[in-house]
């Protein structure tokens, strides 16, 4: 290392010899690359970057700091969304990867999607937020003008009412990603929406509100105002940084707790009312037909529930020692206690939580377990809020809201889930209840 | 109020000459003095921007001027609608429009209840207002008052739910009654369930 010592190379410079090495190398590699199909050279995951892959990474120097970047994830992960294959890419939804999830927050990358008209594409410059109906001082936003106001940043799940929605008669998707893969959690920052109906002065007889979003379907929900003034958000930010496109860029609403739809993406308008708009949205979707023709309207709480995110359906295990962990979550507080059963739900141990369990957000539970590779074990997970709610068996949830079709009451299943180990190790989606 | 602001204020400055020794502190100390309790953000809204805006409601405030005819409605639908939902408006790539009276109350696990404007849909003004706003998908708010009335009038026309020659305008809208108007109830959750030795089980 004689070149230690050149002045030429200062501190974390690499020795000349071996950076004449490494150029002679990458240029050897860029030909090589260059020479690739085109396929292969595409090979990285979505949110990844190909890179060559040195026999040993302590013997040659890594790629360079680059003056302006945006972070990838290593070329090796390679978990993704999946879309649901509805008829149009454009009403549609994509699950997150629960299986592979870590810790309570979900990648802004894997966060799960549901959008009525494609994801909409909006310049914030233009964007503005109208706020009228029964107001004193009906006032337009741009989102400058929304920056400037306090903010708060809450760390809050989000889910889809139709999650779970293929599981009411008999299993049907074979990974948690597909059971349960439309819930995320996300830091959220933006303005208290009670700061904003502040300001315009929302008259007394107020008992709704609409928000509508700005994409092709403008999606519309009604909100009661009680609701709106409590605890909703006007959000610009997410996990540190600006909304994503598909989770409402520049502008979402979000309604903790409350069922996904109702957090308006590309939020443009709200307007306050003395009555419901009974929307298509909340109406002739998101209600919740039962057997005597029914439907149950304005079902916006999303209730206690968990599910075991590893070992979990698609996985295959050995004998010996798991830890079984997953997420619990409850739209209308804080997880207090979450159970695991082994033997399809005849006896229960309590998981750890881990802290801070935080009210309206998801909750990782985690549990120690021997497995003897005898038998085949029937895993669940069952959570209890701070309200004392209990998380139902599918036999609970039926047993008062029957099966309507094969489908079922579509929205809101919160059952316990049940994973079987085969003898050979392999792990699947059942009904146990 | 502005007592409250006062005495806060008073606070705010004891505090700072209490326990701040240089200047930086004595910043600080000052951002703690409480807010306006309007921050005048923003601009007002005028009607004429918020004329483009409409969100009906099922008594038929917030309805457009304008009417259409069933016959006009047939029209459009053939050019407009019809490749997604169909030429007897039983669905595609869009949703079934009509039928299903009846469907609903249905205990048969292997048989969906058939959910359409005609047997699910309660309030005729929810029509206007998701076709004025989403449809078709692929040129949504394209339409005008006067065709997003047509199109009502023809899809209610071929739901039996009003006539054959009838016209919808805000007045007609608002007074049709739908099929399945009182088919929806409260949210009765939290529910008390039975003990799971109650229920069925399956293994």
């Amino acid at each position: 290392m004689s070149s230690h010592h050149d002045t030429q190379d200062g501190p974390g410079s690499p020795p000349r010899d071996a950076r004449r090495r490494f150029i002679g190398r990458g240029l050897g590699l860029a030909g090589a690359a260059a020479s690739l199909p085109f396929a292969a050279r595409a090979a990285a995951p979505p949110g990844a970057v190909e890179r060559p892959v040195p026999a040993d990474p302590a013997k040659v120097p890594g790629y360079p700091l680059e003056d302006e970047s945006y972070g990838a994830r290593s070329q090796f992960e390679t978990e993704v969304r999946q879309r649901y294959k509805t008829a149009t890419p454009l009403s549609s939804w994509t699950f997150t990867p629960l299986q592979d999830s870590l810790g309570i927050v979900t990648p802004s990358g894997l966060f799960f999607e549901r959008s009525h008209a494609g994801t909409a594409v909006i310049d914030p410059r233009r964007h503005t937020l109208f706020v009228h109906g029964l107001v004193a001082r009906p006032r337009k936003y741009a989102m400058r003008d929304l920056k400037r106001f306090p903010s708060i940043s809450r760390l809050l799940f989000l889910e889809c009412s139709g999650n779970g929605l293929t599981e009411w008669s008999k299993p049907t998707m074979p990974t948690v990603q597909g059971t349960h893969g439309l819930t995320s959690t996300a830091e959220w920052t933006g303005v208290p929406l009670s700061t904003i109906l502040n300001e315009v002065g929302v008259r007394s007889n107020a008992k709704w509100l609409l928000a509508e979003g700005d994409d092709a379907a403008a999606m519309t929900r009604s909100i009661p105002i009680e609701k709106a003034m409590k605890d909703c958000i006007l959000a610009y930010g997410q996990n540190g940084e600006a909304l994503r496109p598909e989770q409402g860029y520049p502008l979402r609403l979000l309604v903790p707790g409350y069922e996904g739809n109702m957090n308006i993406k590309w939020l443009r308008r709200l307007e306050i009312s003395d009555a419901p708009f009974m929307t298509r949205e909340e109406t002739s979707k998101y209600t919740d037909i039962r057997p005597d023709g029914k439907a149950v309207q304005f079902s916006f709480e999303m209730e206690a529930k968990s599910v075991i995110t590893a070992p979990s359906g698609g996985m295959s295990i050995e004998p010996g020692f798991h830890e079984i962990t997953g997420i619990a979550w409850s739209g209308r507080g804080t997880i207090r206690r979450v159970d695991v059963s082994v033997d399809g739900g005849s006896t229960w141990r309590e998981a750890a939580l881990q802290q801070p369990a935080l009210p309206i957000c998801h909750t990782r539970f985690r549990i120690p377990w021997q497995w003897d590779g005898r038998g085949t074990p029937v895993l669940q997970s069952r959570c209890v809020d701070d309200t004392g709610y209990v998380q139902p068996t599918l036999g609970q949830i039926i047993a008062l809201r029957g099966l309507n079709g094969p489908i079922g009451s579509v929205y809101h299943l919160n059952a316990i889930q049940s994973w079987q180990v085969a003898s050979d190790g392999k792990v699947t989606n059942v009904h146990h209840y | 109020m502005s007592t409250t602001t006062e005495r806060v204020r008073l606070a705010a400055a004891a505090v700072a000459v209490l326990l701040a020794g240089c200047a930086a502190s004595q910043r600080n100390d000052a951002s703690v003095i409480a807010p306006a309790t309007t921050y005048d953000f923003g601009r007002p809204a005028t009607p004429i921007e918020l004329a483009r805006f409409f969100s009906p409601l099922p008594d038929g405030r917030g309805l457009p001027k304008g009417s259409g005819t069933v016959a006009q409605g047939k029209r459009l639908y053939e050019a407009q609608c019809l490749a997604c939902h169909g030429d007897n408006l039983q669905g595609g790539l869009g949703d079934r429009l009509i039928g299903g009276r009846g469907t609903l109350v249905n205990g048969d696990p292997t048989k969906a209840p058939v959910k359409t404007v005609e047997s699910y849909w309660p309030y005729a003004t929810t029509l206007f207002d998701y076709i004025k706003r989403a449809m078709p998908l692929t040129a949504p708010d394209s339409l005008s008052d006067d065709e997003v009335y047509a199109l009502c009038a023809y899809i209610l026309s071929r739901a039996d739910v009003i006539a054959a020659d009838a016209t919808m305008d805000a007045r007609s809208l608002a007074a049709v009654r739908m099929p399945n108007r009182d088919g929806f109830i409260p949210d009765p959750r939290p529910e008390n369930f039975p003990p799971v030795s109650q229920t069925q089980h399956r293994k």
